[in-house]
């Protein structure tokens, strides 16, 4: 992949069962600032069995072109087979920038494209600029726990690739009326190359329990709630507000929530309309993955805890006073 | 079953404090422990031999105090611990390392199953385990909650935002476990005395077969450090108060609706 041929801004859109995942659509509006930056094209890249649903959102999202590889074999998810695809539409048409969401999935792939195509790969990134001069993207990204933040540079070599988690940027507003140049490419893979098989996916979700990336509301739980018991309260409230409970890392470390449940850095990014945070002290880790959160409201005993640092709504006090009274008075407000 | 598990050792983030003047990390007088994440893929490898029968080994890459990781691997169960340590490992990314350490496990190896955890504390990229895999050629499944092994069939449980996916593969394969895979062992006090005896030899640079250079270190890697910075956070939020709690939530409840959040 050479400085002077390469071009474009490529965002991977994941899918899930012929379904866009959101990360890819958030990007796309990522993808376009760097376009702009770059004076390139943005390009989306859909591999699957089913395709359409992910075509039409990527154009809808934004994209000036459409990379489409349609397959049997790219049902589901395979780093043999959705890399050996990637890696041809990269030897084809040399892509300057590749944007990926940082799911399960699209993390294995990017890790094997950076590999196979001997260059570098910053993960997580929640802020992305271009410095002109150079043509460089400037990856931000949080580690240590969020405790400190990194600008990384892929500055020899090309693509530069970089990975974002779901949650991180927020969607732009569609447009029905763009018109993407849709190409399809013939790509197939020899089964004989695939050598994971997908027997089963059981989902986990039941209906009545959201997924924290998809909730506009996530009322969290940390420290301060004391036992599983007591994360009742927080459904209560997150069933009146129509959202979800998440949870912080030493709610998990106590055995009280899944992990799955879990806002922060080693846990999910969520950026809701409104996050209420009761008994969690703020710690950088958790701070991390939800200071992007529209509104922020937090519940909490200690004034000097940090999450009053980033939160918009501060209420020192008892949770266990303060959380029911909040779902009673709201109750009453939607009845009355 | 030949099984080798990478390990990180990491100060522990939870300990690390911000130095409110200079606005830097402070580092010193953080402890350094075993990736988390790490010990869950150690504690996989030693169902698997638990379960199969086989040899587990470390594998660890970093400066020669790293030693100590590898000799908790050890009281916990581990086999053999091997520390990568080399003046031209040094500053490498992710990319660097995962060459590297791919090719410590070319000299250590064959193995059957390569572990690691699914991401690291410190750098938190989730990265370097799958490109080993890549590097090895080897198949990779990330986020493995277990292994089940029929006949020459592997059949994994990952798992994936949607929830748990059923995947069948042969081996060798590179696997990455999470803090749901299962609940790491405590070292017994017999292991633990016979680990600060045991010898764990080092892998230097010399002793990689084939090894590129241009691929290790900081010259090798893909990715360079720019500039670091500590997250400023300006407290302006409103504080709500009320003589109850009814009139607490009350109080929030109207200044929601004055700023059309509800």
């Amino acid at each position: 992949m050479s400085f002077e041929t390469c071009k474009d801004v490529w965002v991977f859109i994941d899918t899930f069962q012929g379904q866009p995942k959101s990360v890819g659509l958030e990007l796309l509006g990522q993808g376009r600032k760097l376009a702009e930056g770059l004076k390139q094209k943005l390009c989306a890249v859909v591999i699957g069995k089913d395709v359409e649903p992910a075509v039409k959102a990527a154009n809808e999202y934004g994209a000036d072109k459409i990379y489409v590889v349609k397959g049997d074999e790219y049902e589901n998810y395979s780093a043999d087979a959705y890399g050996h695809v990637f890696l041809e539409l990269c030897k084809k048409y040399d892509p300057n920038t590749i944007l990926v969401g940082a799911t399960v999935n699209g993390r294995d792939l990017g890790s094997k494209i950076a590999v196979s195509l001997r260059t570098g790969l910053t993960a997580d990134c929640t802020a992305l600029s271009v410095d002109e001069e150079t043509g460089n993207v400037v990856w931000e990204r949080p580690a240590f726990g969020g405790n400190l933040y990194a600008q990384i540079l892929c500055s020899e070599t090309r693509p530069q690739m970089g990975t974002c988690r779901p949650g991180a940027f927020k969607k732009q507003t569609p447009n029905p009326d763009n018109k993407a140049e849709i190409i399809y490419e013939e790509i197939h893979t020899p089964a004989e190359l695939i050598r994971t098989k997908v027997l089963e996916i059981i989902k986990a979700c039941e209906n009545d329990d959201m997924r924290l990336d998809e909730a506009d509301v996530i009322v969290s739980g940390g420290r301060g709630m004391k036992s599983a018991e007591n994360f009742a309260i927080l459904k209560e409230l997150a069933d009146v507000m129509g959202g979800t409970v998440g949870c912080s890392r030493a709610a998990v470390d106590s055995g009280w929530m899944p992990q799955t449940k879990q806002v922060g850095q080693t846990g999910s990014t969520v950026a809701p309309k409104i996050y209420i945070a009761c008994g969690i002290s703020g710690a950088v880790q958790h701070v991390a993955g939800m200071s992007e959160s529209d509104t922020i409201i937090a519940i909490n005993k200690d004034e000097t805890a940090p999450i009053f640092e980033v939160a918009d709504y501060c209420i020192v006090g008892d949770l266990f006073e303060i959380v029911p009274a909040l779902t009673k008075e709201l109750k009453a407000k939607q009845q009355g | 079953m030949n099984i080798v598990v990478c390990i990180k050792q990491v100060p522990d983030t939870t300990e690390i404090k911000i130095d409110p003047v200079k606005n830097t990390l402070i580092r010193t007088g953080v402890p350094s422990i075993m990736n988390p994440f790490d010990k869950n893929a150690l504690e996989t490898a030693l169902q698997l031999k638990d379960q199969y029968g086989g040899k587990v080994t470390a594998l660890c890459m970093g400066l020669p105090q790293a030693k100590a990781v590898l000799r908790e691997a050890l009281s916990m169960g581990a086999d053999e611990a091997y520390l990568a340590t080399d003046r031209a490992f040094g500053g490498s990314d992710t990319y660097a390392t995962s060459y590297i350490l791919s090719k410590a496990i070319e000299k250590l190896g064959p193995f059957d199953v390569i572990l690691g955890g699914k991401q690291a504390i410190d750098g938190d990229t989730g990265q370097t385990a799958p490109s080993i895999a890549e590097h090895l050629g080897a198949t990779r499944l990330t986020y493995v909650l277990d292994l089940k092994i029929e006949g020459d069939k592997v059949i994994a449980r990952r798992q994936v935002e949607e929830g748990i996916e059923v995947v069948e593969t042969r081996f060798p394969i590179l696997c990455t476990a999470t803090k749901e895979s299962n609940k790491p062992r405590y070292a017994t006090v017999k292991r633990k005395i016979a680990s600060l005896k045991a010898e764990i030899p080092e892998i230097h640079l010399a002793d990689l077969i084939d090894a590129d250079t241009t691929k290790m270190g900081l010259k090798g890697s893909p990715t360079k450090v720019k500039a670091t910075f500590t997250p400023q956070r300006t407290a302006n939020g409103v504080t709500i108060e009320g003589n109850s709690p009814i009139e607490v939530a009350d109080n929030l409840i109207g200044k929601l609706v004055d700023a059309k959040v509800l």
